[in-house]
């Protein structure tokens, strides 16, 4: 086998091929696609490979470490998921792009160096809009332009910063970036916007909610999780990313209760659980990378899992919305079940996944000293399990029984949540086979008696105020809506901003206009009066007057010359 | 004919009533196990007797009612963004 083959060729070229297939072999070859990555990276050797001169600088197409290594397997593995979610979608561009858009993230995880990564971020985004567009409705391709516009913001901001940081340091790689200067700002900036931080985020909760069934899944995998990947290679230890990453685990979580469209809910809580990664780059500690990056794969399969049950949801009823479900636990039993382990798993529940990551980045918190940071993101814990784990489950399959009945998922829907459910479990009992393959060695026990007991009583206390809430009625109603979040900016006061400008303008333009235009006439007037015999423009004038004129000029002169 | 709508567990108000005393149970049962613990918190306050339980039960009361204060500034009606 030769390393220098960039493995996200794998998935971008063989995604050209699907086309060529069929029904059930269609599927089985995109089973194949991520499964031969998968053997690929397997074996692959540490090390830099694919080198390519380019305009003087050497670009390095495949950088396999530690780090890159996980991100790649945790992405093939969510990709082979996706495709047995999605295997039942006869629409062939949606399949193209999901392997485009999941290659093209492989691609900037082993980019070495910024004009690559910059290549490959650009693909992410450009594959990835077709899954919203794929929606067909007027909503989702304007959501869709929205997204795009803000993602090639980020590819801009990472090019231009590239730029300056080649300048100052003369060097493309794509390593641990110092802030100091205009590039390294622009480059945070650039990955800020992928990761969702706050006041960047909102083209998160705006466009995945719009995608197709399966699309949402998709996209839920890969950019934010990239933007993560990104953070963690170029500016772990950075503090400024502790109260970033502290602000974004808490703000969601307030919309996550009022918000009604349950996929929206759950692209808030993917914002909250972001917030705790992002705290974990910035703290910078040994545990902390190795929590936050464990988090990252926790969070690709229990909200892939979430995002599934909500979009079978989606699939059989028509609607996600809180206000127009439940009860559907009669007509859909086994995807009720798997949006409980989903739900179990993001709450951090002993014995399933986010109990054994979230963790170290709490531990890594208090180990540092971070009071404030540590209260907020216990917040945060207690609040995500609020919205995701029993707002999501409670509002669509118990709450009221709408009398909505309609038939389970389809098989192969259930496939796949029966494997991300195992897997989100998997972890969770077994951690130690996640924690082998982190970053940094790891010296962590998350089962002990008082972080059991600790835990279960933030969770058990939390659902009893849920439940007194709803029992009291204080429980706020799920009510048809949309709440005003930071797009309303651009969405809203932008437009009419440039609307007040264009009449601004067009007022000017008309009042100029009129005022120059009476000039005109009036200098005309002026012209032709003076044009006339003794007019000012056709009079000799004797040479006396010359002279005068010339006096007064020097005398100006020679005042101006002694004032100065 | 119509046939029988089945009857379900949680149909019945009384069985959700139970659940939720059995969720009360269960949650006085975890601060017992407080007392026979042996904690080391980093946090000393984080230690206390039933912390994380009470922090838990406030942070959700105050998280929903906050949330419902912010829907008086936030909330318009579903076709905002299309007017």
């Amino acid at each position: 086998m030769n390393a220098d083959f960039p493995v996200a060729l794998i998935l971008i070229l063989g995604a050209a091929l699907v086309p060529l297939f069929r029904g059930g072999l269609r599927t089985a070859y995109m089973l194949l696609l991520p499964v031969a990555a998968f053997v690929w990276l397997l074996m692959l050797p540490h090390g830099e490979f694919g080198h390519v001169r380019w305009l003087g600088q050497t670009l390095v197409l495949m950088r396999v470490d530690r780090l890159s290594l996980l991100f790649g397997y945790i992405f093939l593995i969510a990709l082979l998921l996706n495709v047995i979610y999605a295997a039942h979608v006869r629409d062939t561009a949606q399949h193209v792009a999901s392997l485009v858009y999941a290659g093209s993230a492989i691609g900037a995880v082993f980019a070495g160096d910024l004009i690559t990564l910059f290549v490959y971020w650009e693909l992410t985004a450009v594959s990835s809009v077709l899954l919203i567009w794929a929606r067909r409705s007027e909503n989702a391709f304007r959501a869709g332009m929205r997204y795009l516009l803000v993602q090639l913001l980020s590819g801009m901001f990472l090019l231009v910063g590239s730029l300056l940081h080649w300048q100052a340091t003369g060097s493309l790689e794509f390593a641990q970036i110092a802030l100091a200067g205009a590039g390294g700002a622009l480059i945070l900036a650039a990955f800020g916007i992928k990761c969702a931080f706050p006041l960047l985020h909102n083209w998160l909760q705006d466009a995945y909610p719009e995608a197709t069934v399966t699309g949402t899944v998709v996209l839920s995998a890969f950019t934010t999780k990239l933007g993560i990947y990104a953070l963690a290679r170029a500016y772990p230890g950075t503090e400024m990313l502790i109260w970033i990453g502290t602000l974004m685990a808490a703000f969601p979580i307030f919309y996550a209760v009022i918000e009604n469209d349950l996929r929206r809910v759950l692209a808030y809580s993917m914002n909250n659980q972001l917030g705790f990664m992002v705290v974990g780059i910035g703290i910078g500690s040994e545990l902390a990378i190795n929590g936050a990056v464990a988090h990252v794969v926790a969070d690709i399969l229990f909200k892939a899992l979430l995002f599934m049950s909500m979009g079978a949801v989606l699939l059989r009823t028509g609607t996600v919305k809180g206000s127009e479900l439940g009860g559907l636990y009669k007509s859909m039993p086994l995807t009720t079940g798997f949006c409980m382990v989903g739900a179990a798993s993001i709450s951090a529940f002993p014995l399933f996944s986010g109990f054994v990551t979230k963790s170290m980045i709490m531990t890594a918190a208090s180990d540092g000293g971070l009071l404030l940071t540590w209260l907020v993101l216990l917040f945060a814990s207690a609040g995500v399990f609020h919205h995701a784990g029993i707002k999501i489950p409670y509002f669509a399959f118990f709450s009221h029984d709408r009398g909505i009945r309609c038939e389970e998922a389809p098989r192969n829907m259930l496939i796949a949540m029966a494997v991300t459910a195992a897997l989100c479990i998997g972890i969770g009992v077994f951690p130690g086979a996640l924690y082998a393959l982190l970053p940094f060695a790891v010296d962590y026990e998350p089962y002990t008696a008082s972080h059991v007991v600790a835990q279960l009583q933030l969770l058990v206390f939390s659902a009893l105020a849920f439940a007194v809430l709803m029992r009291t009625g204080i429980y706020p109603p799920e009510l048809r809506s949309v709440n005003l979040d930071s797009d309303w900016l651009y969405r809203t006061v932008a437009p009419a901003a440039l609307r007040f400008c264009e009449r601004l303008i067009s007022g000017f333009q008309r009042a100029g206009g009129a005022m120059f235009s009476a000039g005109i006439q009036r200098g005309a007037v002026f012209a032709r009066r003076e044009r006339l015999p003794q007019g000012l423009l056709v009079r000799t004038w004797p040479t006396g007057s010359m002279a005068l004129w010339l006096m007064v000029m020097l005398l100006g002169y020679l005042v101006l010359y002694y004032v100065r | 004919m119509m046939p029988e709508p089945k009857q379900y567990w949680l149909d019945s108000s009384a069985n959700v009533t139970r659940l939720y005393r059995g969720l009360w149970v269960i949650g006085i049962a975890l601060l017992a196990l407080d007392l026979f613990l042996h904690k080391h918190e980093e946090f000393s306050f984080a230690g206390w007797f039933g912390f994380y339980g009470a922090y838990g039960f406030l942070a959700c009361v105050a998280l929903v009612l906050i949330a419902k204060q912010l829907r008086r500034v936030l909330m318009r009606s579903e076709g905002y963004y299309e007017r």
